[in-house]
């Protein structure tokens, strides 16, 4: 599959300062996640992407085209919402998002059309003839996401789409990505600090740390190496050979305090067998899960490596 | 498709030609001036002075309406229509530019800037440079049609009735107005943006516009008199741009002093190579002040 962003040997110096260190990667899935601690250079990566900074070496590929030589082309294919507000206060709201949309290249009956759609599909169709100063904060948010949507981009920059969101609008929002992103009409690059979101709505993601790659990997697959991946919490006083009789049987295990014990299973094992072997070692299992916060492991242990160098 | 079904769709209609793209912010930005009632009094009113010159050449030529108002066919030269006149007309007009400049100006870049929309018109295919262009033309269209636009008309106008004799004999009246107007829409153009990109708050930004023209001017008298020297009018904008309109005008015959606002009086000439130097320096350091405030992203170094 075509990578939708190519990172080739990508590095962005503001002074003496090195921001972006010779960032490689392909990144192909429909929905990607851009993860990484405050100054990782997360969204510097994105302002680079759009132009807004030069490469001091390398260069990226956007849908196949480079964003040295094809910055315009490069840019008519984005949709960007900023991380902080933008827009333009005296202006209505779907008059703004038709300047934009007129921007990127739409004609002004189609891009008045567009504005009209984009408003009532985030959800503000009863505000959009208000001035944008007098919004709420979630109805800027949405409002930024139909400015980047209205003239159909190729690939969707998202900023912290979810900033300052409270609970119901951040639902909101993130139902709205994911709609988005299941259409398949378009590629999202959704840059966040927030885990869930990420992992709510993207199938790969690229964790940043002090301007290198930490980590690079696919969500799904990520899932399904998982599904074999156990926490058990357990009660008696033979967990040692519970151990030992789980152990027999092709798990791994990593025992932790308090009768906690991760696992993984071999194939072919059934989670009954567990439940058998600790009732003949008259051990309780009290709880047991499937592992699900895969993204979190994966991002503290990208937090971990020395210099965030894969 | 209905507004009222709710899903997204991908866009593949037609696009516009890129260049077009720079039209649309002066197209909103002209919708957005039209809907101030000040600002379209304004605008209009600033036509009375070019239509009193209009009159006054009409008038010159028809002896009826000479007659009618009691003046001798002789006497008709009381206002000459020479240099002076066309001069006088550019002034009026150029300073009435200024107030539309500061009116106007402070509120192109700053209100993008407050909001950080910047980034929202720089993510797209449209770059700085049509940006700053865009913001730009709307300054040059409502300020040609005040200073140089009527201008020519009259120069036409008293061609027209005067003939072509007189037409061919005064080029330098309807050259003169021309680029003397361009020159100074250019400056004013400039400074707003400038001051706009860098001044956030509108009021104090249409204040400082003010404040360039007329606090350097002052700081510029005071150094000459100070230092018994011309130099300061190095700083006194209104004397560079008078002197800069001189040469058009008159060439190096020079017998006025300048119109209005910008005067540079016989006497207290510096080098002309040193005024275009000023005016030139003064352009570039508004498109630095540009260069560094336009940008889809601010560099923290």
């Amino acid at each position: 599959m075509d990578p939708v962003i190519e990172l080739d040997g990508l590095e962005v110096r503001f002074g003496q300062r090195v921001i972006l260190k010779q960032l490689k990667a392909a990144l192909t899935g429909r929905s990607v996640g851009l993860l990484g601690p405050n100054g990782a250079g997360k969204s510097t990566l994105i302002n680079t992407l759009l132009g807004f900074h030069k490469p001091s070496a390398g260069t990226a590929r956007i849908l196949g085209r480079d964003i040295r030589t094809h910055a315009r082309e490069v840019r008519g294919l984005i949709g960007y919402m900023p991380e902080n507000d933008a827009f333009i206060a005296n202006m209505t709201g779907v008059h703004f998002v038709r300047l934009m949309a007129e921007l990127a290249g739409l004609p002004a009956g189609h891009a008045l059309e567009r504005a009209h759609e984009a408003f009532f599909y985030v959800g503000l169709g009863e505000v959009r003839y208000r001035t944008l100063g007098t919004y709420s904060l979630g109805m800027k948010q949405a409002a930024k996401l139909a400015q980047a949507i209205a003239h159909g981009p190729k690939l969707l920059f998202l900023d912290e789409p979810t900033n300052g969101l409270d609970p119901p609008a951040r639902v909101r929002m993130i139902q709205l990505i994911q709609e988005i992103r299941d259409r398949g009409d378009l590629h999202l690059l959704l840059s966040s600090h927030l885990l869930h979101d990420v992992e709510d709505c993207c199938d790969e993601v690229l964790i940043l740390k002090d301007g290198n790659v930490a980590a690079f990997c696919n969500l799904e697959e990520e899932r399904r190496a998982n599904r074999r991946f156990l926490e058990i919490e357990t009660r008696g006083e033979n967990n040692g050979c519970f151990l030992e009789a789980v152990e027999k049987l092709g798990c791994e295990t990593a025992p932790g305090a308090q009768g906690r014990i991760k696992l993984i299973l071999p194939d072919g094992l059934e989670v009954r067998r567990l439940y058998e072997i600790a009732a003949g070692q008259n051990v309780q299992i009290r709880r047991l899960n499937h592992r699900r916060d895969s993204l979190e492991d994966i991002f503290l242990k990208a937090m971990e490596t020395a210099n965030g160098r894969l | 498709m209905a507004v009222y079904k709710k899903t997204y769709r991908p866009y593949d209609g037609e696009l516009t030609p890129s260049w077009t793209r720079l039209l649309v912010i002066p197209r909103y930005a002209f919708a957005e001036f039209r809907g101030k009632r000040f600002l379209s009094i304004f605008f209009i009113a600033s036509f009375i002075y070019p239509l009193i010159c209009a009159l006054i050449i009409y008038v010159q030529h028809n002896a009826s309406a000479l007659g009618l108002l009691g003046v001798q066919q002789g006497a008709r030269n009381l206002i000459a229509i020479n240099v002076t006149f066309f001069m006088s007309l550019l002034g009026w007009q150029s300073m009435l530019a200024l107030f539309l400049a500061s009116f106007i100006g402070p509120g192109q870049v700053s209100p993008d800037l407050a909001n950080n929309a910047l980034s929202l018109y720089l993510a797209r295919p449209f770059s700085r440079v049509e940006y700053v262009l865009g913001k730009m033309s709307v300054l040059v269209v409502l300020m040609s049609l005040m200073t140089w636009v009527p201008g020519l008309l009259c120069f036409c106008l008293q061609g027209y009735l005067e003939g072509w004799q007189w037409m061919k004999d005064n080029p330098r009246l309807a050259a003169g107005t021309f680029f003397g107007a361009w020159i100074w829409i250019l400056i004013l153009a400039l400074l707003a943006l400038a001051l706009s990109a860098w001044v956030k708050w509108k009021p104090a930004a249409g204040g400082l516009m003010f404040g360039v023209f007329f606090v350097a001017a002052a700081f510029g008298a005071v150094i000459n008199q100070v230092q018994r020297t011309a130099w300061g009018h190095l700083f006194n904008i209104g004397h560079v741009v008078g002197s800069v309109w001189v040469q058009l005008f008159e060439g190096s015959n020079r017998t006025t002093n300048g119109a209005v606002f910008f005067r540079a009086p016989m006497g207290e000439d510096l080098p002309m190579w040193c005024n275009w130097m000023a005016l030139a320096i003064l352009c570039l350091i508004c498109l630095y002040m540009l260069a560094r405030k336009i940008r889809g992203a601010e560099v923290v170094r």
